[in-house]
């Protein structure tokens, strides 16, 4: 037994361990198409913007920013216990590449779109690793280090 | 002259409904039977004459009580010599099996379709809160498909993806809590007009601000209610439309368009979620334009949903739904668009989207008795669907 909440766990296979597994060495991982750099998420045989069927799962940085949010307060699972903060996380390696997710460190009142997160995971049975997102702290001055 | 082939050979001529009600304990086929003979019925049919028969969601795998009748069930039950049939979830809404009919009777297939949808989600659940997808799944469940990307967060019911939405549009153009609570009012305050509706009490913002939080930010007055009930539409060719009973009301346009991605987080932009499409793709199939429409019928499992259908339909500009709606007179029965004037799925029950084309051809017909919107209708507008799934119809009564 674990003090972990309960969670509903995804079926994980050939096409989805990348995703899933990627925590376990503390990546983020995404397929990405060999021929024209294009993240595909969720996972496809194919890359939909060049029709390329050369995939390859590719570690992203973890840092993202909230595209929105909600904090749930109805008990829609038994064991998955309210209020818990759900939001889309914007990431930051590709426009329009997005997460749905959870923010943990953060309390509900404290959580704004556009603020800086970043990825960690909470490791559960087979292997499964779930990337949750915390602030970012350092994210300001990371960036301002990248421009540099 | 804009194309419009389909829409031009296609009309409403009857609709039907069940009892509508929480927790009746009537088996779903009877009150589709009840649906469906009514809509002939008031088609001036009878059941010889219905050689078509359209459904959503139909027989399908799906959370308790969500579909309540499949095709061959009816068929099966009516005994109904068929040319053309169809069921399934994978349509643009609820309503998109009401545009499959369309289709049909316009390339000749069907002279006369039966739509029907059928709920029995109260009685299906029972009196506890309403669960999640995949709540009832026990310990070997395993998300799949675009589960697979919600429900390891919590994030197990449209209610929480919608609200992700409806923040998003909160955060871009300044819309209130007070705002949206106006489709709610406004529904209440319709529903208590029509004896059908489960839920007619008045309702007052400070109710609203008092009810309990499901996902913010909806409340439960954000939520649309489990009820049981069958709701039916006939759909005829407009030649074989003669020969019914009441003045037919003609399929002016349709928007079945999905041009974003079909997704409830990948979608370019959450704000306005397919309905954007639909909705555009309506008005270039027609002439008509937005101010020239009465009644608007607009789906609200969810509140905000509503205010996405009518920036997406042109009723105001985009982002602009809330101060559109903040004072409830634009959107009252006497207002510039009569919105939801049975009292929509969140006052008159989640009928799901059958229910809003059904008020449509009830306010074109001009049978709405208290509820009836006075300007005496002839250009009506129904809407069904949320999220990456969105289909709406317009009407017009030539006479
Ligand atoms: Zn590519």
């Amino acid at each position: 037994m674990s003090d972990k909440p309960f969670r509903l766990l995804p079926a994980v296979g050939p096409h989805n361990e990348h995703f899933w597994h990627g925590g376990a060495e503390g990546e983020l991982r995404f397929l990405r198409c060999d021929a024209c750099s294009t993240y595909v998420h969720p996972p496809l045989p194919i890359c939909p913007e060049c029709l390329g069927r050369a995939l390859t799962p590719e570690a992203v940085s973890g840092r993202a920013t909230v595209h929105t949010y909600t904090v749930n307060h109805h008990p829609w699972i038994p064991g998955f216990d309210p209020p818990y903060i759900v939001a889309i996380v914007d990431i930051e390696e590709q426009a329009g590449l997005r997460l749905t997710t959870n923010l943990v460190g953060c309390a509900p009142e404290d959580v704004q779109i556009g603020m800086p997160v970043k990825v960690c995971f909470e490791e559960r049975d087979e292997g499964i690793h779930i990337p949750l997102f915390e602030p970012d702290p350092n994210a300001a001055k990371c960036r301002a280090e990248h421009i540099e | 002259m804009k194309a419009r082939n389909l829409e031009r050979k296609s009309a409403i001529t009857g609709v039907g409904q069940s009892a509508v009600g929480r927790r009746l304990n009537i088996d779903p086929l009877a009150l589709t039977a009840d649906a469906c003979l009514e809509a002939i019925e008031d088609a001036g049919l009878t059941r010889d004459d219905i050689d078509g028969l359209s459904t959503y969601p139909g027989n399908m795998q799906a959370p308790a009580g969500f579909t309540g009748a499949g095709v061959t069930e009816v068929q099966e039950m009516l005994r109904l010599n068929l040319n053309w049939f169809c069921g399934g979830p994978e349509l643009p809404g609820q309503l998109g099996a009401v545009i499959n009919a369309c289709a049909a009777v316009a390339t000749g297939l069907a002279r006369h379709v039966l739509c029907f949808r059928t709920v029995w989600e109260s009685t299906a659940q029972g009196g506890g809160p309403r669960a999640g997808l995949g709540a009832g799944g026990g310990g070997g469940f395993r998300a799949s498909g675009i589960m697979e990307w919600t429900l390891p967060f919590g994030a197990a019911s449209a209610a929480v993806w919608i609200a992700m939405m409806a923040r998003r549009h909160f955060h871009e153009f300044g819309t209130t809590r007070e705002q949206m609570a106006q489709i709610a009012l406004n529904s209440r305050k319709n529903a208590g007009l029509n004896p059908n509706a489960v839920y007619r009490d008045p309702m007052t913002m400070d109710d609203y601000f008092a009810a309990r939080m499901i996902s913010d930010p909806f409340c439960l007055y954000d939520c649309d209610a489990p009820v049981d009930g069958s709701t039916a539409i006939i759909v005829s060719a407009t030649d074989a439309a003669r020969d019914c009973r009441k003045t037919p009301l003609r399929v002016e346009a349709v928007g079945s368009a999905l041009r974003g991605r079909p997704s409830w987080d990948q979608f370019d932009d959450l704000t306005t979620m397919a309905l954007r499409d639909a909705g555009a793709m309506l008005w270039e199939r027609t002439d008509l334009r937005p101010s020239d429409v009465h009644v608007a019928e607009l789906y609200d499992g969810f509140s905000f949903i509503t205010m996405c259908w009518l920036e997406a339909l042109g009723f105001c500009a985009k982002g602009e739904s809330g101060r559109f709606i903040e004072d409830g007179k634009a959107i009252a029965l006497d207002g510039e668009i009569a919105l939801n004037t049975h009292g929509g799925q969140l006052s008159a029950g989640r009928l799901h989207g059958f229910g809003f084309l059904h008020e449509a051809a009830v306010q074109l017909w001009h049978e709405g008795g208290a509820r009836q919107v006075p300007v005496e209708p002839s250009v009506a507008v129904a809407a069904a669907g949320g999220g990456p799934l969105g289909g709406c119809l317009l009407l017009v009564r030539d006479d």
